[in-house]
C-alpha cells in the first residue's frame, strides 16, 4: 500500500511539483520561533475566507437578486430552507468576524513593524485585501434589501456625488438608475458573488507568496535570516511551519470556533452590531430610518465623514468629508514610508511611539463608537477631536518616530 | 540593415511600442460597451418620465409625498405663517438667494416655487441622499429654540428651512433640489416638465 502511494506521489511529482511545494511552503518553510498570540489572526482570516465562500455558495442557491423578491428570499432561507438559518447566520457573523481578525492582524503589523522593509509590498497586498473586504461587505449588505441595506447603499453611493464634475454621472453609473433600485441590487449581487471574490483570492495568493518570499516578521522585529546555520543555511531562530505552527494555529482555530459558535447560536445579531434591527424592515425608498449607521467595522470612517461640517478653502464640507474618509483608509498604504524609526518592534521603541499608538487606538475605538450613534453637537466635537488625533498619528509619524528614544535591538530573538 | 545575427533593437522597440499602442486602443474601445452597459437602461429612463399630481387635496400646512424617478417628491402647502418665516432667515442660511442652480429659473425666488404657497421639492438631502423629516412646528425641544420650522435630516443632522434652503453649520452643502414642474390647471401639476412659456 505505502509503496503504491509513494509510486503515485512519484508519478505526480514528475508532472507537478507537489512535494517541492509542500516542502518549500510548509515543511521546510522556516518561521521565527518566537511567534505569540498576535500571530493567530493571519491563519484565522484564511479560515473565515473559506467559511464565507462555502456559506456564500449555498446562500446563492436560495437567494433571489431581484428587488421584489430579495427580502422575501432571505426570510425564506431563514425559515424554510433546511439549516438555512445556520448558513445565513454563519455568513453574516462571518462577515463581522472577518473584520475582527483582520483588524487584529493589521494591529499586529503596527505593533511589531511588520510593514517595514522588506515587507512593504506584503503590507500593500494586505491593504488591497482590506479594501476588497470593505467592498465585499458593502455590496453584500445591500442584498437582504432591508431598510439599512437600502439607505446604507444610498449614503455611500452618494459619496461619489461629491467628486467635482464627474460625481453625479459616476453615481448614476454605479446605481444604473436615478435611485438605488433593482438595477443596483442586481449588479451589487454580481460584484459580491463573483467580481470582488476573484480579485480577493488573487490578492490573498499574492499576499502569501510575498510573505513566503521575504519570511515572517516576529515580535522582536529583527530578521532571522541574518543568523543562519553555516552548514544547512537554515535560520538559527527558525522552525518549520509544519508541524510547529500548523499545530499552534489549530489551537487558535479551536478557540476561535468556540467564540464563533457561541455568537452564531446565541447572539447572531450581536445586539444590532452584526445585523441591524432596521434591516428586518423591507427597503422603502420614500422613508429614511430615523437613524442610519453602517455596520461597526465602517463606523470609525463614518465618524470621520460626519465630523466634517466646515466649508473652507473653497471646498464644501461634504467634499472634505469624503476626502478625509478616503484618506483615512488610504493612509495605511504609506505606513512603511511614514515610519522612520530605527527599530521595528514596539518592544524597542521609545515612549513617544507608545503614546502615539495608544492615542491612535483610543481615537479609532472612540470614532467607531460615535459612528454607531446619532449625531448631536457634543458628539460632533468629540468626533472632530478623534479625527484630528487619527490623522496626526500618521502625518507626524516621520518626525516623532525619528525623535523617539529607542532601545537597542537584540541580535537573536527572545521568547 | 542589420547583420542576420544581430538584433535590431530600434526596430524591436518600435514594434513593441506600436503593438502596445494598437492593443491598448483596442482594449479601451472594447471596454466602452461594458462600461456603458451599466448606465440606466431604456426601461429605467422611461420610468423617469413626468408624473401628474393632484395638489388640490393637500390641506394648508400639510405635505404630500409622491414618487418621481424613484425619488420622493414633496408638495407642501405652506401657510401664511410659514411663508412669513422665510424672509427673516437670510443671515442664517448658506445660500438665501438660491444662487446655486438647484431649482429651475422660474423658481429662483424667495419661496422657491411658482405659486408661493405650494412648495414642490425633491425630498433628498443634498448631503448623502437621506430623506429629511418634515418638522413644521416652531422650536420643538429636540431641534432647539431657534428652529423656525423646516426639514431636518436625521442621518447627519442637516437642517433646511421651509423653502428647502440649507442652514449654515450643517454637513449638507446646498439647498434641496426643486424639480422642473408646471401647472396643468389650478389644482394639477406635472412634475418633470417646464412651464410652456418658460425656456428650461
Amino acid at each position: 500500500m505505502t509503496n503504491k502511494l509513494s509510486a503515485l506521489l512519484g508519478w505526480i511529482d514528475a508532472r507537478f511539483p507537489l512535494t517541492a511545494l509542500w516542502k518549500s511552503q510548509l515543511a521546510e518553510y522556516y518561521a521565527p520561533k518566537n511567534f505569540n498570540f498576535w500571530y493567530y489572526f493571519g491563519s484565522l482570516a484564511l479560515l473565515v475566507l473559506v467559511m464565507q465562500i462555502v456559506t456564500g455558495i449555498v446562500l446563492t442557491m436560495h437567494y433571489k437578486p431581484d428587488s421584489s423578491l430579495a427580502f422575501g428570499s432571505v426570510e425564506y432561507i431563514m425559515r424554510d430552507v433546511p439549516w438555512g438559518w445556520l448558513i445565513r447566520y454563519m455568513h453574516s457573523v462571518g462577515a463581522s468576524m472577518f473584520f475582527v481578525v483582520v483588524y487584529l492582524h493589521m494591529f499586529r503589523a503596527m505593533l511589531y513593524g511588520s510593514y517595514r522593509k522588506p515587507r512593504e509590498l506584503l503590507w500593500i497586498f494586505g491593504m488591497l485585501i482590506y479594501l476588497c473586504l470593505m467592498a465585499e461587505a458593502f455590496f453584500g449588505y445591500l442584498l437582504p434589501w432591508g431598510q439599512m441595506s437600502f439607505w446604507g447603499a444610498q449614503v455611500i453611493v452618494n459619496l461619489f456625488d461629491a467628486i467635482p464634475f464627474v460625481g453625479p454621472d459616476l453615481a448614476l453609473w454605479i446605481r444604473g438608475d436615478y435611485a438605488i433600485s433593482d438595477a443596483t441590487l442586481n449588479r451589487f449581487f454580481a460584484f459580491h458573488v463573483i467580481a470582488v471574490p476573484l480579485v480577493l483570492l488573487a490578492l490573498v495568493a499574492a499576499h502569501v507568496i510575498a510573505l513566503h518570499e521575504v519570511g515572517s516578521n516576529n515580535p522582536d522585529g529583527i530578521e532571522i535570516k541574518k543568523h543562519k546555520d553555516p552548514k544547512t543555511g537554515i535560520p538559527l531562530d527558525g522552525i518549520p511551519f509544519h508541524p510547529y505552527y500548523t499545530v499552534k494555529d489549530m489551537l487558535g482555530v479551536a478557540a476561535f470556533l468556540i467564540v464563533f459558535a457561541v455568537i452564531v447560536f446565541f447572539i447572531p445579531e450581536m445586539g444590532g452590531y452584526f445585523l441591524e434591527k432596521n434591516n428586518f424592515i423591507p427597503a422603502n425608498s420614500l422613508q429614511t430610518p430615523t437613524h442610519i449607521a453602517p455596520l461597526w467595522f465602517f463606523t470609525p470612517f463614518y465618524s470621520i465623514l460626519r465630523a466634517n461640517v466646515f466649508n473652507f478653502l473653497w471646498i464644501p464640507a461634504k467634499l472634505w468629508g469624503v476626502l478625509s474618509m478616503a484618506i483615512a483608509v488610504v493612509i495605511y498604504f504609506f505606513l512603511p514610508w511614514l515610519d522612520r524609526s530605527p527599530v521595528k518592534s514596539i518592544r524597542y521603541r521609545g515612549p513617544i511611539y507608545k503614546m502615539a499608538l495608544t492615542l491612535f487606538v483610543i481615537s479609532f475605538v472612540t470614532l467607531g463608537y460615535l459612528g454607531t450613534l446619532p449625531v448631536d453637537p457634543l458628539r460632533t466635537v468629540l468626533a472632530q477631536i478623534g479625527t484630528v488625533i487619527y490623522f496626526l498619528f500618521f502625518f507626524l509619524m516621520p518626525w516623532y518616530t525619528r525623535l523617539d528614544k529607542t532601545k537597542p535591538e537584540p541580535e537573536r530573538v527572545r521568547w | 540593415m542589420a547583420d542576420n545575427n544581430e538584433v535590431d533593437h530600434a526596430r524591436r522597440r518600435f514594434l513593441i511600442a506600436a503593438t502596445t499602442a494598437v492593443g491598448g486602443v483596442a482594449t479601451v474601445a472594447t471596454a466602452v460597451p461594458f462600461v456603458a452597459s451599466m448606465m440606466p437602461s431604456q426601461r429605467a429612463l422611461a420610468i423617469g418620465a413626468p408624473v401628474e399630481v393632484d395638489i388640490g387635496k393637500v390641506e394648508s400646512g400639510m405635505k404630500l409625498d409622491i414618487e418621481w424617478q424613484s425619488k420622493p417628491v414633496w408638495i407642501v402647502n405652506r401657510t401664511k405663517d410659514m411663508l412669513a418665516t422665510l424672509p427673516t432667515l437670510s443671515n442664517r442660511l448658506v445660500d438665501p438667494n438660491s444662487e446655486v442652480p438647484h431649482q429651475p429659473p422660474y423658481c429662483k425666488n424667495l419661496t422657491r416655487s411658482i405659486k408661493p404657497e405650494y412648495f414642490v421639492v425633491v425630498g433628498i438631502c443634498t448631503h448623502l441622499g437621506c430623506v429629511p423629516t418634515f418638522r413644521p412646528e416652531k422650536a420643538p425641544p429636540d431641534l432647539g429654540p431657534s428652529w423656525p420650522g423646516g426639514f431636518f435630516c436625521p442621518c447627519h443632522g442637516s437642517r433646511f428651512d421651509l423653502a428647502g434652503r440649507v442652514f449654515k453649520g450643517v454637513p449638507a452643502p446646498t439647498n434641496l433640489v426643486v424639480p422642473s414642474y408646471r401647472y396643468v390647471n389650478d389644482t394639477k401639476i406635472l412634475i418633470g416638465e417646464n412651464p410652456k412659456a418658460a425656456k428650461s
